[in-house]
């Protein structure tokens, strides 16, 4: 809402700068966006001019040279280029040195040669309507050299407010006014409807007014004007509503906007002599209808929406938008003027689903008292008669009356402390609430508060009569006190879990990324993923800022792929990423819905891309190999084993994204599966302009059930472990098959085995590993430990290992 | 014989200062002390000589003996030091080459980062941290909230809807709802997390991060609100931070206010502050009073409005790591650019 300062003056003028006055309205609840100025300034350099001769330009077809009489002694040169330009006219003269709307400095100038002292001026060059069709020409009784701002404003400063939802009052001159004397202590004027009675509802000769749905139109008012003249609407109006920012258009329309930024009551107004049958009927859309608008278009109304129309059909779309063919024309002269109150949440549907918003549209669907309605009619019989000629046809059209009797609301003191922290006297409590037109009775423990109409919908309970108490008598005093009852709190398992999981990564030299929650739906193709995988089963967007955004994804993948793709081709060598978020799938049906605890599966993941070398090129090693299927595996196991959760990796090929010979489900000590870990499949690569890469997600959910929260002590240093090396032959068995035999044989001597060396000759394998053995209660015994070991060599006979050499 | 003895242990000792390697002491050690050495010899044949004399020759030659073998022992730590200085002096290396094998280092992104910061800081102040799911229903999201069945958020413009009818969710507040179905009064938790919004620009990207506050007790004020948040605040923007409260509308929370804390940057230098364009305070999150409409919708669980009150609170995580950082576009902060991730964290 663009309130210009110079109309908010005419109803409180508060002793304060309009910067000062900005962030005083922001302290209160009135956010101001910006300070404006609107129109011209150096105004000193505007004035009336005579224009003495006029004559064709040497040079120019389209333009005129002119002798003006400024008022000076001698006449000003000046170069015009409009149409209407002639002797003898009185006319609006910007001198050099005048600051035009758009900020530039008039100067001296040369146009085609000829020199111009200053410029005849049209309306929108002062900013004060959109006619740019010819120049202004005064009265000729106005003499030369007048300030041209003794006749109407030439300028204003303009508050952009954002007025917060529930406040549709402050939509409006007078109710920002109200707000401003509260907020100030400044007086504020009476309101410009008071004290205008618009008699009883006795109806009007030869109009009839039928309201079908009440529930849709709560009210609906008619006044009758004959006798209009439709003309342009004086300076001052026009300057007003061009700083408002609304386009002025001719009087009785330019009226109507004027009350509506006036009071905040959208109003409209009927061409009467083009109501067919003189006869309006307000009544429910039928789904679907049609019904053409003042700007052409045809709209297909939703039934929730209201159509006003005539003997002849539609005219209106009811609270949002007039028809063509009863609206004013210049040759109106009788008028009806129209001033309803409509129901917000239909207004709001209907708009959003014609997607159609007007100013009375964003107005109603807030929310507008019934009361208003008469209060905007009252404003408007005057201006009628001043503007327009205009005489007001006898009686008043009234369905519906006003609204429900005001509510009363009691206020406990003791609540208003407990709840703000602050005392607040109850005299200052009254005075802030009567400066908003709430009314006030002292109960002797609080205060019982009446609510003024244009707050009946925002103000209904105890809390929201003390945030108005807060916002204008509290906020600037309150105290920063802490909580007395706060209880110790400490991270919970799985978010320590997760910083740890995250940390080991980070340390481990792997750059954290934020990957997006959306995916493109052809990320599953291109991952190569089988029509039945479990990863299909994916969160659909309705509504998705693009295609490529209308799926959650199931899986850190894409984005992990992605982020290396874009660092490599903006010239980073090599890519170690992580993301830590969540994944997001649709719940199978075997899960019925109430054994869901969210609407979607979400469980968070942690997964790591490593493209290239996982380490720089150095001076020793200028060509470090690039990080493979066991880079990989070792970061997963340097998670995993900080966490203490037991893990192993088995060949699985249940990835189509992965190499299918080196990639490994990663499970736990049960064997239950926590992710994968493996090389990406070369056409992944591919797909992704990669050379390659290694890559392992976990979900962080399993691991975090399987991490030792607390440790349990075991000693260490009164029997020391006795160690041992084997080397064998393992032939066809892989490591984890040679140390399940080992681990099975060795019993509970055993404490760790561990592969420290792997070599291959003439397709034969040997392995080296590493034994410790140890009791918890003695030192062990050389036969001891060669009892086992000779148990451990027996079974590895048994399965075709046999020690080397 | 004594004589001679003493002659050779005269030689013996000049020998030995004389020698300035361990290699030509050890020449001396073989000439006077080897096995063919004319001293031992000497001692092995004590016993050929007659009784009177073998007791004072040989006390006197095994005296020699031990003098000798000490003054070579110290003889050859003094020289072994020497030569060791020496040859590590010789064995030199470029320490001004990188070190190696290298140490990659890594960060954690901005955003977890500072999440975890604004954690840290209400955990301190005995805030519990809980999550929550980013698919929500349309109930937990806008109508346990209060927001009117026409609210504008709940439109197809503002809000991603699933084809299930669900929403992701707008903001972290409906774990209020969420936590107060669980957790009985005294309730003070912090729930940080992804939400979303059908919105892109330079502020504003359709994913980003909360971090949700929310207090219950028996008497929680709004003093403790502003408290609260300027304990947070100086955390995390500088011990001299101030904050104040502005009134605002949010539908669940009465009275509802927005909090401003005060410019961080504006005395760094003598020009206009670009951070807080001259207005010396920074918009960080809005906040109120629990709507007692909130309370009523879990009151089952123990919260009577009648009883119980509390506030609540909402900030981006994406705004206070782009004013405390300087970010200027937070869409940057998606791009996932290691170049620029690589400065945080």
């Amino acid at each position: 809402m663009r309130l210009p300062v110079s109309w908010l003056y005419e109803y409180v003028e508060p002793e304060m700068d309009p910067r000062d006055l900005a962030s005083r309205l922001a302290m209160t609840g009135t956010e101001v966006d910006r300070v404006q100025m609107h129109g011209v300034d150096a105004i000193e350099h505007f004035v009336i001019g005579k224009v003495l001769t006029c004559e064709q330009h040497p040079n120019a077809d389209r333009l005129r040279v002119c002798t003006v009489d400024v008022g000076e002694a001698e006449s000003a040169h000046i170069v015009c280029g409009a149409p209407n330009v002639a002797a003898g006219q009185t006319v609006a003269v910007a001198r050099p040195g005048a600051i035009m709307p758009d900020g530039t400095k008039l100067k001296q100038a040369k146009l085609r040669g000829e020199p111009s002292e200053g410029m005849i001026l049209a309306e929108d060059e002062l900013s004060i309507g959109q006619d740019h069709a010819g120049i202004m020409v005064f009265d000729d009784g106005l003499p030369a050299g007048r300030l041209l701002a003794e006749l109407f404003p030439l300028q204003t400063a303009v508050l952009e407010l954002e007025i917060t939802p529930n406040r549709p009052d402050c939509l409006a001159v007078y109710g920002v006014a109200r707000e401003v004397h509260a907020a100030t202590g400044s007086p504020l004027k009476p309101a410009p409807w008071s004290g205008i009675d618009l008699g009883e509802a006795t109806g009007i000769d030869g109009v009839s007014i039928t309201v079908q749905d009440p529930d849709l139109c709560p009210r609906f008012t008619a006044v009758a004007y004959e006798n209009v003249t439709i003309k342009p609407s004086p300076r001052w109006l026009k300057q007003r509503l061009s700083a408002a920012g609304q386009r002025p258009i001719n009087n009785v329309v330019d009226i109507t906007n004027y009350v509506m930024l006036l009071t905040g009551q959208p109003l409209h107004a009927f061409d009467l002599d083009r109501v067919a049958g003189g006869a309006l009927t307000v009544r429910s859309a039928v789904e679907g209808e049609e019904v053409q608008t003042l700007d052409g278009q045809i709209r297909r109304m939703p039934g929730e929406g209201g159509i006003i129309e005539d003997a002849e059909g539609p005219t209106s779309i009811a609270g949002i938008m007039g028809g063509s063919r009863s609206e004013i024309a210049d040759d109106t002269t009788r008028v009806l003027m129209e001033a309803a109150s409509w129901n917000a949440p239909r207004i709001q549907s209907t708009s959003l689903k014609l997607a159609l918003r007007s100013e009375a549209s964003s107005r109603f669907e807030k929310g507008l008292s019934p009361e208003a309605a008469i209060e905007a009619q009252a404003v408007v019989v005057a201006l009628m008669e001043e503007l327009a000629g205009a005489t007001r046809v006898p009686g008043l059209i009234d369905v519906g009356g006003p609204g429900p009797a005001p509510l009363v609301i009691g206020v406990r003191e003791a609540r208003v402390r407990s709840l703000l922290g602050v005392e607040v006297p109850r005299t200052k409590q009254a005075e802030v609430l009567r400066a908003l037109g709430f009314g006030v009775a002292d109960t002797g423990h609080g205060l019982d508060v009446t609510v003024p109409h244009w707050r009946r919908l925002d103000v209904t309970r105890e809390a929201d009569v003390i945030e108005e108490i807060a916002r204008l008598a509290a906020l600037e005093v309150l105290p920063a006190t802490l909580p007395g009852g706060r209880p110790g709190a400490k991270l919970t398992w799985p978010q320590i879990v997760r910083r740890r999981a995250e940390d080991v990564l980070v340390g481990r030299g792997v750059q954290e990324i934020a990957g997006w929650s959306f995916a493109a739906p052809g990320l599953l193709d291109k991952l190569r993923l089988p029509e039945d995988s479990p990863l299909r089963r994916v969160v659909v967007l309705e509504n998705p800022m693009s295609e490529d955004d209308a799926i959650l994804r199931p899986t850190l993948m894409g984005g992990l792929l992605d982020t290396a793709r874009r660092n490599l081709a903006r010239g980073v060598e090599h890519v170690a990423v992580f993301d830590s978020g969540t994944v997001y799938r649709a719940w199978p049906d075997s899960v019925p819905p109430q054994e869901r605890p969210s609407p979607a599966d979400e469980h968070h993941g942690l997964g790591v891309l490593l493209v290239g070398s996982p380490q720089p090129p150095t001076w020793r090693s200028p060509k470090p190999p690039p990080a493979d299927f066991f880079a990989a595996k070792a970061l997963v196991g340097a998670v995993l084993d900080t966490l203490r959760v037991p893990w192993d990796v088995r060949p699985a090929n249940d990835w189509p994204f992965l190499h299918p010979g080196r990639s490994a489900e990663v499970v736990d000590g049960t064997g239950a599966r926590l992710g994968f870990v493996g090389e990406l499949h070369p056409l992944i690569a591919r797909e992704w302009d990669l050379e390659g890469g290694a890559t392992f997600a976990i979900d962080l959910g399993k691991v975090t059930a399987l991490a030792a929260e607390v440790p349990v002590y075991r000693d260490v240093t009164t029997f020391p472990p006795v160690r041992q090396d084997l080397s064998l032959l393992t032939g066809e068995h892989s490591a984890a098959e040679v140390l399940a035999v080992v681990r099975a044989a060795g019993g509970k001597l055993l404490r760790d085995v561990r592969v420290f060396d792997r070599f291959e000759r003439d397709a034969v394998v040997s392995l080296a590993l590493h034994l410790e053995f140890a009791a918890g209660d003695r030192t062990l015994t050389d036969d001891e430990v060669n009892a086992v070991r000779d148990k451990i060599l027996a079974k590895l006979a048994a399965s075709g290992v046999t020690p080397r050499g | 014989m004594i004589d001679r003895i003493e002659e050779l242990e005269r030689q013996a000792t000049a020998a030995i200062d004389e020698a300035t390697t361990t290699v030509a002491l050890e020449q001396v050690r073989v000439q006077f002390l080897g096995r063919k050495a004319e001293l031992p010899n000497l001692l092995r044949s004590v016993s050929d000589l007659p009784p009177q004399e073998r007791g004072a020759v040989g006390k006197r030659a095994n005296e020699a003996r031990k003098a000798l073998e000490a003054a070579i022992g110290e003889r050859v730590a003094g020289l072994e030091a020497t030569e060791l200085d020496a040859r590590l002096i010789a064995d030199r290396i470029d320490v001004t080459l990188p070190g190696d094998p290298p140490q990659p280092v890594g960060r954690l992104h901005v955003l977890t980062q500072t999440r975890r910061e604004i954690e840290d800081v209400f955990l301190g102040l005995g805030f519990s941290v809980l999550e929550g799911p980013e698919v929500e229903t349309v109930h937990y999201n806008f109508d346990a909230l209060n927001h009117a069945p026409t609210h504008p958020a709940r439109g197809r413009t503002d809000t991603f809807y699933t084809g299930d009818g669900d929403v992701l969710r707008t903001h972290t507040s409906p774990m209020q709802i969420r936590a107060m179905e669980q957790y009985p009064p005294p309730l003070y938790v912090i729930i940080p997390g992804r939400v979303y919004r059908r919105d892109s620009d330079a502020t504003h990207t359709p994913q980003f991060h909360q971090v949700e506050g929310l207090a219950v007790d028996k008497d929680i004020t709004l003093a403790d609100l502003k408290g609260t948040l300027l304990d947070f605040s100086r955390a995390i923007f500088g011990a001299e931070r101030e904050v104040r409260l502005r009134p605002h509308f949010f539908p669940f929370t009465e009275p509802s206010v927005e909090i401003d804390v005060s410019c961080f940057n504006c005395k760094r230098n003598g020009e206009p502050c670009q951070v807080c364009k001259g207005t010396g305070w920074l918009e960080i999150l809005g906040a109120g009073m629990v709507d007692p409409n909130v309370f009523a919708y879990v009151a089952e669980h123990g919260y009577d409005p009648e009883e119980i009150q509390g506030f609540a609170f909402g900030m981006g995580i994406e705004r206070i790591a782009a004013l405390k950082y300087g970010i200027p576009d937070i869409r940057t902060l998606y791009t996932n650019d290691v170049r620029v991730l690589e400065q945080f964290g």
